[in-house]
Order: structure tokens, then C-alpha cells, then sequence
């Protein structure tokens, strides 16, 4: 505990990340309290996964400023590798170990005692396929076990990108205590779904070729205000 | 650190057992390799200073296999980025990589160097093995740090399959020099003589050298 447990969660200044010649971020500034939802919306290559991998440590911001959970990246990314949860596209998980061997892994990474893996096991529903090789579960099933591995170690800031993609209703039911609101932890939440998105967001940033073209509270913003980022 | 390098190399050792993808290779390759020299040299047997080249040279490239194979694999099943965000020294990752194709060459070793003796060389090498297995510790060693880091270097490229024996083999030519030499000696016809301790400390020395510097360099090779 110290005097960056006050701090945002995610305080971004003019962040920008550049591939090469090519723009991916530029000139993002926004404040995210503790426990508070960031939704972000854009066309593909926005640059929404750039923005999500940056805040994880992954990406280093190329302008700009980051600090995340108090601590300002790429300097002091050591310091909350710990508190960040990814969920991205890829799963990062191993395909030819167990959902059990690959919890069981992050878990002494994190140092997680192994019963935390196997009660998110079984919250999700995934404890009678725990054993088999992830390669021959369907990519729901490997997506709930995704998810796990994000919150094992019960992280202050989540980066969830399409979190429910390939979730059936029931799936994203028991997922949804583990990611949603009632985990307490801040959420930067990367969706298409515009409503859901809206539903569970506090602020709402629209990226357009990686310039924030919308930033307000999610009260203030409307459907349709999101669906123009698409056109 | 000690924690994440030892979830690191079982996780390792237990993809490698389920799925046989590099040290099956590795052997299968080596084993292909002694056949072709046996016609290719077009002699009955080896031994001194060619039986040494010839293993060596077939142990170097064994050992390529395994270091693409090594992070490849890491980045085709997807866990690389994982280990990235866990709270741990990025040097476990280098000492436990290191440490499983340390296991990996020794274990094709197991195989091959049997099946070398078998197939090309003249002298028996028995009588040697302590000698030997000192040499082969050393060389292995420093094959596992120089791939660790090439292999490191070379997850970041698309390229990697090229990257990685490009930069690693003019790396392992001090190395493939050293460990020829020292083996030469214990692979001869009229019988093993003592190996040259300048060629095994000019091995110590490689593995240290390639040591301090993966130390040094290894958390920055992970940087994007």
C-alpha cells in the first residue's frame, strides 16, 4: 500500500503508438477511476487491441503518457504485471496442456495457491473437462478457461477484449460474476456489442483510425452516437 | 524466480512428452546424419580429429532444431504473452529455456552417441565415456545459453526459423572449435589420451562469457 493506491486506475495523456510508418494510436487522454468501466469501440484497427495492449504492459507507449494503477508504464511495468488481468483475442494459454495444467501454471506464476484454479474451474463449469488437452475443447470451453486465468490471481484492473465472444447465454451467465461489475475491479472493456457495451460502461471512448473520436460518460452517450464510429 | 523457472521447465518437459516435437527430431535428424556421413565419407569408420568433426557437426545442428523448436513453440501455443504479465524476474525464463535444451541435448546425446559409435566410429569410445560426458556437459552448456538467446532474439521476428541457425551458428563456431578439439583426443584409434585442459577452459570460459551476457541482455530481448 501507498500513496499510488489513490491513484486511477488508468490515466492516460496524449498516448501514442506507432507501427513502423503507420498511426495505430495517437493523442488518447482519459481518467479511469478505481473500479470503473471503460468501454471502447471502433472499426477494426482503430486501434482498440493496441490501446488494451499497452495498458498490459505488452506495448510500449511510443508518445504520450500511461499510468496504470498508479504506476507509470513501460518504466514501472514490473510493478503491476501482478494486478493486471488479460483477456485477449488469443486465449495465451497452452494448447496441448489441461485447463487444470494451464491454470495450475499461471497460478504458481502468480503464486496462486493451486485450489483458487480449481474453484474458477468449477464456476465456470469447465471442472469435468479440466483434465482433457485444451486443443480438443470447443473455443467456448477455451474461452471460459481464458477467463479464468485472466481473474485467477484476482486482479484491481481487467483488460477484456470480446470477453464473451463464443459464450453461449449460459456460459456467459457464470462468467459474469467473474468479470462483470461484481468483480470490483476496474474494467477496460473492448466490445462490437453496443448495447451490452454501453450497459456496462461508466465512460466511453470511441477510436477512429486511432484518434479518439468520442469521450464522454456512458449516460451522456447514446446508440447511435456509437454506431457512427462504424461508418 | 526459482518458483517461475521450475513451473517453466515442467510445463516445458510435459508439452515435450505429450507432443515429441523437438527431441524425436533432433534424434531422428542426428541419426540421418551419421548414416549420410558413413556414405558420404565413403569410409568403414572414424576416428581422432574427423570422428570428433563429424560428431560435432551433427550434434550442432541437432541442437539448431531444438532451439527453433524451443520458443516457436512457445509462441504457437499461445502462453508466451501470458508469462509476459506475470509478476516474475524475466530471467526465469531464460534459465529455465536454457535448462530444458540443456535436458533435450543430453537426451539426444543418450541416443546418439551410441548409434555414432555403432555406425562410424572405429575406436571404442568406452573407456572415454567420464572424459566425454565432461566435454559434452561443457559444449552443452554453452549450445543452451547461445540458443536460449538466439531463440529469444529470434521470437520477436516473423523470420524465425531463418533468424534463428543464421545468428546461432557463426555464435557456436568458438564452441564447435573447443569441443571438437577436446573430443578429438579421446576418439583415437591406438586409445583415448588425456583431453587438453586448454580446450576445456576455453569451453568454461564460452559458458560463461555467453552466461554473464544472457544475464545481462535477456530481459531486454523480450521488450517489444
Amino acid at each position: 500500500m501507498g500513496a499510488a493506491d489513490g491513484a486511477p486506475a488508468v490515466a492516460l495523456r496524449d498516448l501514442g503508438r506507432a507501427y513502423g510508418e503507420r498511426v495505430a494510436l495517437a493523442g488518447v487522454t482519459l481518467e479511469l477511476p478505481r473500479g470503473a468501466t471503460l468501454a471502447v469501440f471502433g472499426a477494426n484497427g482503430a486501434g482498440k487491441t493496441t490501446l488494451l495492449r499497452i495498458l498490459a504492459t505488452l506495448l510500449r507507449p511510443h508518445a504520450g503518457e500511461a499510468v496504470v494503477l498508479g504506476s507509470a508504464l513501460p518504466r514501472e511495468g514490473w510493478a503491476v504485471r501482478g494486478r493486471i488481468g488479460l483477456l485477449a483475442h488469443e486465449p495465451l494459454l497452452y494448447r496441448d496442456l489441461s485447463a487444470r495444467e494451464n491454470l495450475r501454471f499461471h497460478a504458481r506464476l502468480h503464486g496462486v495457491a493451486a485450489g483458487r484454479a480449481e474453484a474458477l474451474l468449477e464456476a465456470v463449469g469447465m471442472a469435468r473437462r479440466a483434465a482433457e488437452p485444451l486443443r480438443s475443447l470447443s473455443r467456448g470451453m477455451t474461452q471460459r478457461v481464458a477467463i479464468c486465468r485472466a481473474v485467477l490471481h484476482e486482479p484491481e484492473l481487467l483488460l477484456l477484449d470480446e470477453p464473451l465472444a463464443n459464450l453461449d447465454p449460459g456460459a456467459a451467465g457464470a462468467v459474469a460474476p467473474l468479470i462483470g461489475r461484481a468483480s470490483g475491479a476496474a474494467r477496460v472493456l473492448i466490445s462490437h456489442d453496443v448495447e451490452q457495451g454501453l450497459a456496462e460502461a461508466d465512460l466511453v471512448l470511441g477510436l477512429r483510425g486511432g484518434r479518439p473520436a468520442l469521450l464522454a460518460p456512458a449516460a451522456a452517450v447514446g446508440a447511435d452516437d456509437v454506431r457512427e464510429l462504424y461508418r | 524466480m526459482r518458483r517461475a523457472a521450475g513451473a517453466l521447465i515442467r510445463k516445458d518437459l510435459r508439452v515435450e512428452l505429450r507432443t515429441g516435437e523437438a527431441v524425436p527430431a533432433m534424434l531422428l535428424f542426428s541419426l540421418s546424419t551419421f548414416v549420410l556421413f558413413h556414405f558420404a565419407i565413403d569410409r568403414r569408420s572414424v576416428e581422432g580429429d574427423l570422428a570428433a568433426g563429424v560428431l560435432w557437426m551433427t550434434l550442432l545442428f541437432a541442437a539448431v532444431l531444438g532451439m527453433v523448436r524451443l520458443f516457436v513453440a512457445e509462441r504457437e501455443q499461445g502462453g508466451f504473452d501470458g508469462f509476459l504479465l506475470a509478476p516474475v524476474d524475466r530471467t526465469a525464463l531464460f534459465v529455465a529455456k536454457a535448462t530444458v535444451l540443456f535436458l533435450f541435448l543430453g537426451a539426444v546425446e543418450l541416443a546418439a552417441l551410441p548409434a555414432f559409435a555403432i555406425l562410424l566410429l572405429g575406436p571404442s569410445p568406452w573407456g572415454a565415456v567420464p572424459e566425454l560426458v565432461a566435454v559434452l556437459a561443457l559444449a552443452n552448456l554453452g549450445i543452451a545459453v547461445v540458443g536460449t538467446l538466439v531463440g529469444a532474439l529470434g521470437i520477436q521476428t516473423r523470420a524465425r526459423e531463418l533468424i534463428v541457425p543464421i545468428l546461432a551458428l557463426p555464435l557456436m563456431i568458438p564452441l564447435a572449435i573447443a569441443a571438437a578439439r577436446a573430443t578429438s583426443p579421446l576418439l583415437l584409434e591406438l586409445g583415448a589420451e588425456p583431453v587438453p585442459g586448454r580446450w576445456l577452459a576455453v569451453l568454461g570460459l564460452y559458458d560463461l562469457v555467453f552466461g554473464l551476457l544472457a544475464f545481462a541482455v535477456f530481459d531486454f530481448l523480450l521488450e517489444d
